[in-house]
């Protein structure tokens, strides 16, 4: 099947205009090929504004390949130089300072100075720009202050000295992730020359300037965005792609198909369903690999919940038998889980919920005692409602759940809903068990263990313990990364000696990937940059 | 016949009135707003982007005010599609919608009206039964059954054509997408002229002609079939508007630009001013496709006169 698939790919790559050719062939005698890569990816972007972006996992492949942070992600996802060189931290962990990258430019020309990214971040932060994840640089010291209105833009603690060669930025706590925040597209710096020349239009093909390693060129919206070399990138001479172009692909079936008559280099996702069969057919094209990603139930603590009973909580956590889930139901295709920070997540170890044991009757057993301790039994069976947002894996997952939950009496009633109501609802409180998903937006284990902390509008089963909440704030304060991580790993036992929520499956990345092409590497965030690959002759 | 046009263009403007004001009103009773989703935002900043968006007035102001900016013929920005206004996602969708939808009615046209008229003139012979046993087919499988199994088949094992993309529209991208979203209409046109037809060859005028000693030719061609059209084009009117802006599925499958995918999307999103934009459009469609069906007819049918 390989070799029918490479036969495929050969006609991918398109010829350039024939006069071109010819002359070419005639002075070099070998045909010269424009390199292209075509990437099918899951939706649209929202916009080349960084501060308008709705944060689909889609909009960070073209706006990585278009812009570059002070930092960057190498194949593997390690962080290299960017826009910045080198950088100081000093002792109090609070205070970066980022020497700029010399002879950097926009593709207009103009340098790329520390101005830019100052300005950048206080676009994003603009209250008026109403970006939804300005959250993201509140680490920077007054940038909560800024994007609420109650400071001006300039109060910010990011500062552009020596004539823009140098960045320095005040962060409010020591945020041993701030690094990993700057490869985020919230972190990529905005040409301020052309915003006060152009204003809100500064994004439009004829205006854009960028300082990725590609520069947009065309824009049809819902099929394509097409990237050419940006010949003003520092390290053009090292790119191999010439362009790259990304369809918008929502049905997923329809783009293995594409993939599969050789129109895509790569395909962003697969349906877990068509796991099976691609790795039988298409097994040198088809990844699967470990995601920074928590498939999990929540269960809502609030007081006059049936799950707001530690025992119920704790029962319920016992029956689900989740090597059933990924490996049955959803065919291998998601990992199990028994915490909420996903393995592979930057200087932690993953922790495990105490399930008793691996013997499941000696599991629905003790289920079954904690049960009748809390109350329930024939005459008093406990009811729940299950809530889920549509997709046929989410039904699956949850009809599933709900018969290992049966054999304890339990009587579940299961609701779906579109996401936008689904998620509503149970900020409302309005439900005993809900489906929730968190993939990271950077990697580190505070972004999963925030999900528990009281008050936070993103816990939705209202879990509160002081214990967790003192933990969690101790980490917060504390630069060193070993006694950061004993006191968060610390702060998670908590939540799982409390049975808080029902961890279940760790999400994975799934993509085809042309075995022609080099430079592309699984790795947990799912990202990867376009710069580094290139094909093999 | 000009006063007619403009009367009916007249009594246009209440509909779509109430068509908008149901449909603004419905939108924002649905539950869940725009900027809803998976992680909940902090409040400070759903009040930046509700300030951003007016949604933060009363209802009946922000009513007023998209009427407001529609008669400056405004539909305001995207919600989630930020580098466009709803205006140019519409006309930048539109003309391929157009395309594909065109071309399809057209070969609905050509295949399916032969089709009937044959099964109409044989009837309850073998080619009948072939015609519309074909036809029942065509309308039961369903277009994300077709659309898919066209792909695989022309696109992936026999590699003939493309199996998605748009390309600027080049012909091979067009082939597998009309045929598949035609495939459904040729069936009911055929189905729908051979009932007429055969209603029509019954009827007493065509008795009369056979009577005058008209062969059989001139007997359909110029008498039965153009009194069978008649259903045929009321049916087209509200098909054509609905075909011409677009199928979703089809779009889903073949990676089309078209705007059919922005109701269910600007739905699901609750963008609010994407939804509206595609209503007033379609509305303004169905309205105007009509109105051409309704003129077709007395061109049709000398009995059909709108001299008022």
């Amino acid at each position: 099947m390989s070799k029918s698939l490479s036969s495929f790919f050969k006609g991918r790559r398109a010829l350039l205009p024939l006069g071109v050719l010819a002359l070419s062939s005639s002075l070099l005698a070998t045909p010269v090929m424009a390199e292209t890569l075509n990437i099918g990816v899951m939706g649209e972007l929202a916009s080349f504004d960084t501060s308008q972006v709705s944060g689909g996992v889609w909009e960070s492949q073209v706006l990585m390949d278009v812009f570059e942070g002070l930092l960057k992600k190498s194949p593997d996802g390690e962080l290299l130089p960017g826009m910045a060189t080198s950088w100081d931290v000093s002792d109090d962990g609070k205070t970066y300072t980022f020497h700029m990258r010399e002879g950097a430019k926009w593709s207009d020309g103009e340098p790329v100075t520390a101005e830019d990214f100052v300005f950048g971040w206080q676009h994003l932060l603009a209250p008026e720009n109403a970006s939804k994840y300005a959250y993201m640089l509140y680490p920077i010291k007054g940038a909560e202050a800024v994007n609420t209105g109650k400071a001006d833009a300039d109060t910010l603690g990011a500062e552009s000295l020596d004539d823009g060669k140098t960045l320095k930025v005040t962060l409010n706590h020591p945020t041993p992730y701030f690094p990993q925040l700057l490869t985020h597209y919230t972190a990529y710096p905005v040409p301020k020359h052309l915003v006060d020349k152009y204003g809100k239009d500064w994004v439009k093909l004829d205006n854009i300037a960028v300082n990725g390693a590609f520069k947009p060129v065309e824009w049809v919206s819902q099929s394509r965005i097409s990237v050419k070399k940006n010949p003003s990138y520092y390290d053009a001479d090292d790119i191999s792609l010439d362009g790259v172009n990304y369809y918008t692909t929502e049905d997923r079936n329809a783009g293995i198909s594409r993939f599969r008559a050789g129109e895509f280099d790569v395909l962003r996702d697969y349906p877990s369903s068509r796991y099976q069969w691609l790795t039988e057919n298409l097994p040198d094209a088809t990844h699967m690999s470990p995601m920074l990603g928590s498939y999990y139930y929540v269960l809502n603590n609030r007081e006059g919940r049936p799950t707001a009973d530690k025992r119920v909580r704790e029962a319920l956590n016992l029956a689900v038998r989740r090597n059933v889930l990924s490996e049955q139901i959803m065919a291998g295709s998601f990992k199990t889980s028994t915490g909420m920070v996903p393995p592979g997540t930057n200087h932690y170890e993953a922790q495990h919920m105490n399930l008793v044991s691996d013997d499941m009757s000696a599991r629905m057993a003790k289920a079954k005692a904690l049960l009748k301790e809390a109350g329930y039994g024939p005459d008093h069976p406990l009811h729940l409602t299950l809530r889920y947002n549509t997709s046929d894996e989410h039904k699956k997952i949850a009809i599933a759940v709900a018969a290992m939950w049966k054999p304890l009496g339990i009587d579940v009633e299961m609701a779906n809903a579109e996401a936008t109501v689904h998620y509503q609802t149970i900020q409302q409180g309005d439900f005993d068990v809900a489906r929730a998903g968190w993939i990271a937006d950077y990697n580190d284990a505070e972004n999963f263990l925030t999900l528990l902390h009281s008050g936070v509008g993103n816990n939705y089963g209202a879990y509160s313990s002081k214990q967790y909440d003192d933990l969690m704030d101790q980490a917060a304060q504390t630069q060193d990364l070993d006694a950061r991580e004993k006191l968060l790993e610390k702060a998670e036992n908590v939540a799982l000696d409390d049975y808080a929520f029902i961890p279940m499956l760790t999400y994975v990345t799934r993509n085809l990937v042309n075995p022609e092409i080099e430079g592309w590497a699984d790795n947990v965030g799912d990202d990867h940059p376009s710069r580094w690959v290139h094909f093999t002759d | 016949m000009l006063i007619y046009t403009l009367k009916r263009l007249l009594q246009a403007i209440p509909t779509l009135l109430i068509v908008i004001t149901i449909s603004f009103f419905l939108m924002r009773v649905a539950p869940g707003g725009p900027f809803d989703g998976e992680r909940q935002l902090p409040p400070e900043i759903e009040a930046n982007l509700e300030a951003a968006y007016h949604l933060d007035e009363p209802l009946p102001m922000q009513y007023l005010r998209y009427m407001g900016n529609l008669l400056h013929g405004d539909f305001g920005p995207s919600f989630k599609y930020k580098d466009f206004s709803v205006t140019e996602l519409i006309m930048q969708g539109f003309p391929v919608s157009l395309e594909i939808g065109g071309l399809a009615i057209l070969l609905a046209l050509i295949i399916g009206l032969p089709l009937g008229i044959a099964a109409a003139i044989k009837r309850n012979s073998t080619v009948d039964y072939l015609v519309m046993g074909t036809a029942l087919t065509g309308i039961a499988v369903p277009n994300f059954v077709l659309a898919p199994i066209f792909a695989l088949v022309f696109g992936v094992l026999l590699a003939w054509l493309p199996a998605g993309g748009w390309n600027g529209g080049a012909l091979p991208n067009l082939v597998l997408p009309v045929v598949a979203l035609s495939i459904q209409q040729i069936a009911y046109i055929a189905r729908m002229m051979r009932a007429s037809m055969i209603e029509v060859l019954g009827s007493h005028f065509i008795r009369t002609a056979r009577a005058k000693g008209l062969n059989e030719g001139e007997v359909i061609f110029r008498h039965a079939i153009r009194t069978a059209l008649l259903p045929v084009m009321s049916y087209l009117g509200p098909a054509i508007a609905g075909i011409i802006t677009g199928s979703v599925v089809i779009e889903q499958i073949f990676g089309i630009p078209g705007i059919g995918r922005y109701f269910v999307q600007g739905a699901l999103n609750r963008d609010y001013t994407l939804v509206m934009g595609t209503v007033v459009f379609y509305g303004v469609l169905i309205v105007l496709m009509n109105l051409i069906v309704d003129l077709l007819y007395s061109a049709l049918d000398p009995q059909i006169r709108y001299d008022d």
